[in-house]
């Protein structure tokens, strides 16, 4: 098992706020809109930089949503920021008509996604949004695993023409990957090769993933470890060329079962190449308060979940080797 | 259109425009059997002003439409008589108006970007976001220096919708005021009269509470369609965005379809087709 060592922890929020700024300094048109949450979304020093260039909406995110919308008329790229579930649920129809049928140029940025919100409780801890975005036809699906690679894919997407749903979260978690990385969309991020078993881990539980594998090490279990940062497009050849190898699958995200990473990645695998396939997700409930830390154990998404459904589905790939 | 075409077409030449634009709007709607004709035929006169006299813009369209004045449907339902504007001021062919609703059409039921119809910069058709989108582009507009103007249309039983309000709070505080909003108050929605559906009450009054620049004009007289539009242009830029309340018969034009609410979403049959004909008689060609 490769080893991720890492000096520091940051919210992936702040990787936002950072690569935004740098952003705006790339190109001047981009602009960014908040609704009344800019120290969560961590756009002080953007809206400091570049005061003119900042919009401050009010509690209104279907208006936010139209006026960024209406704003890539005349060459803007426009940067919402509110929590993920004001970002999606909250405003679907007005991202579906708005911004993917009308195919404008908005980066939705959702911080504060699923549990890891912690103790404001299932109101706020969404958990279906990457469901509900990867839907839109036209719409890619990031999801960040650190601060680093949040900043990294802030910068990208203000570079990629199109709509783009952007998910990160609130709580401070080790920072793993290199600060110099180059943030492909769509490029899946080799973290850990292995034989026995394939783990496809986005957002936050990459870093449980890892936490994950050098369980499995000791255990005598060779974990492939890969970040799918991005959801939509999938990379298929990454996964595929992954299960050829190992013959089994674990997917771990901080989202819904139905709908989410897995999701795309069991539809995959029915279509090419029928694996067992384990999820690591919440079982179709909301969450509740609690610490991020509590909450991610008891609803099943912490590195000891991953390590049984790792065991799991390699009793399962046994069981059809005989 | 250039400027002096513009000056030489005469109101009465606009009248004939809009008879024509009425004509092809009950001949699309009878010509796919869907469609809505009351709204269309109410607005006819409101965006012949827009396009063949108010508005500085080019039918060789683009995008951005920089240096130019802006259009959006909110209320895009109505879009027989915008896909009939377009076609006529030359942004497309109008022979491309027998396809309306129909399968592989660029002319969708509701007005789309996807299909790259020139002249349409948004998907509208879920009411109430408009006027969200229209203060975005004029935004961008005033950070691009940009001297264009930004118009939206929006229908009277849309500002039931929530979103519409928001976006009303937020134009004035943030001194939108490159923009001119035209609401069309014909008092009908789908399922009945707005004052019995749910009343709008005092909207001069809402409006101005919000900060908002109001006028009124009577959308069925294109003079004062055309003045008032005018005289509205010359109200932007003083810090606040302009609402035209625009009084409206839904189905002018056509004796059996105006004042009710039941030509809203029905389309003509062959005789009700002729009977409206004869009505709308134009010194210009079919599609």
């Amino acid at each position: 098992m490769k080893k991720y060592t890492y000096t520091e922890s940051k919210d992936t929020r702040s990787g936002f706020g950072a690569g935004l700024v740098e952003a705006g300094r790339k190109n001047k048109d981009v602009v960014a809109l908040c609704a009344d949450l800019v120290g969560s979304l961590k756009m002080g020093d953007f809206i400091k930089e570049f005061p003119e260039r900042f919009v401050q909406v009010g509690i209104a995110e279907a208006n936010m949503m139209g006026i960024a919308a209406g704003m890539t008329i005349g060459g803007k790229i426009p940067f919402t920021g509110t929590f993920a579930n004001f970002s999606t649920g909250r405003v679907y129809d007005q991202i579906r008509q708005s911004i993917a049928y009308s195919d404008k140029n908005v980066k939705i940025c959702a911080s504060h996604a699923g549990l890891t919100l912690g103790e404001d409780g299932a109101t706020h801890q969404i958990l279906e949004d990457i469901g509900m975005m990867k839907m839109l036809p036209g719409m890619t699906v990031i999801n960040p695993c650190d601060y680093n690679q949040t900043k990294a894919a802030t910068v990208a997407i203000a570079e990629y023409e199109g709509p783009v749903y952007l998910r990160f979260g609130r709580p401070v978690i080790p920072v793993f990957t290199p600060a110099d990385q180059e943030f492909v969309i769509g490029k899946a991020w080799m973290v850990n090769e292995g034989t026995d078993v394939s783990i496809f881990a986005t957002g936050h539980l990459v870093w449980e993933a890892i936490k994950a594998g050098e369980k499995l090490a000791e255990l005598g279990i060779s974990a492939e470890i890969i970040n799918i940062h991005t959801i939509k497009p999938l990379d298929e050849e990454a996964i595929l060329k992954s299960v050829a190898k190992t013959g089994c699958v674990v997917s771990a995200e901080e989202h819904n079962r139905l709908g989410g990473l897995g999701d795309s990645i069991a539809q995959l695998l029915a279509k090419n190449t029928p694996l067992p396939m384990e999820y690591v997700a919440v079982n179709d409930s909301f969450g509740e308060s609690g610490t991020p830390e509590q909450l991610m154990k008891k609803y099943g998404l912490d590195d000891e979940h991953i390590v049984a459904a790792v065991q799991k589905v390699l009793e399962r790939k046994k069981a059809l080797a005989k | 259109m250039q400027t002096e075409e513009k000056e030489t077409l005469q109101l009465e030449e606009l009248e004939q425009v809009a008879k024509q634009v009425r004509r092809d709007i009950v001949r699309m709607v009878h010509g796919c059997q869907s469609g809505h004709p009351g709204g269309s035929l109410g607005c006819t006169d409101f965006l012949v002003a827009l396009y063949f006299k108010v508005m500085t813009h080019s039918p060789e369209f683009n995008m951005d439409g920089e240096g130019e004045d802006l259009f959006f449907l909110s209320n895009g339902h109505i879009s027989p008589v915008w896909y009939s504007v377009l076609a006529r001021a030359g942004y497309f062919d109008v022979s491309e108006l027998k396809t309306f609703r129909k399968l592989d059409s660029r002319l969708q039921g509701h007005p789309t970007t996807h299909e790259e119809l020139p002249g349409v910069r948004i998907a509208s058709g879920s009411l109430g976001q408009g006027l969200s989108v229209a203060i975005g582009a004029a935004l961008t507009k005033k950070l691009n220096n940009d001297p264009g103007l930004v118009f939206t249309l929006h229908g009277d039983g849309e500002l039931q919708e929530g979103q519409i309000w928001e976006a009303a709070l937020f134009a004035p505080h943030n001194k939108v005021d490159n923009l001119i909003s035209t609401i069309d108050v014909n008092g009908q929605q789908i399922d009945g009269p707005t004052n019995k559906v749910l009343d709008l009450g005092n909207l001069r009054a809402k409006w101005e509470a919000f900060g908002w620049d109001v006028m009124e004009m009577n959308g069925n007289d294109l003079g004062n369609v055309i003045q008032t539009l005018e005289l509205a242009k010359a109200k932007t830029r003083k810090g606040k965005p302009i609402m035209i309340l625009m009084q409206t018969n839904m189905g002018h034009g056509v004796d059996f379809m105006m004042g009710s609410h039941k030509w809203h979403g029905v389309a003509p049959n062959d005789e009700q087709l002729s009977l409206a004909l004869n009505q709308l008689t134009s010194n210009m060609q079919d599609y």
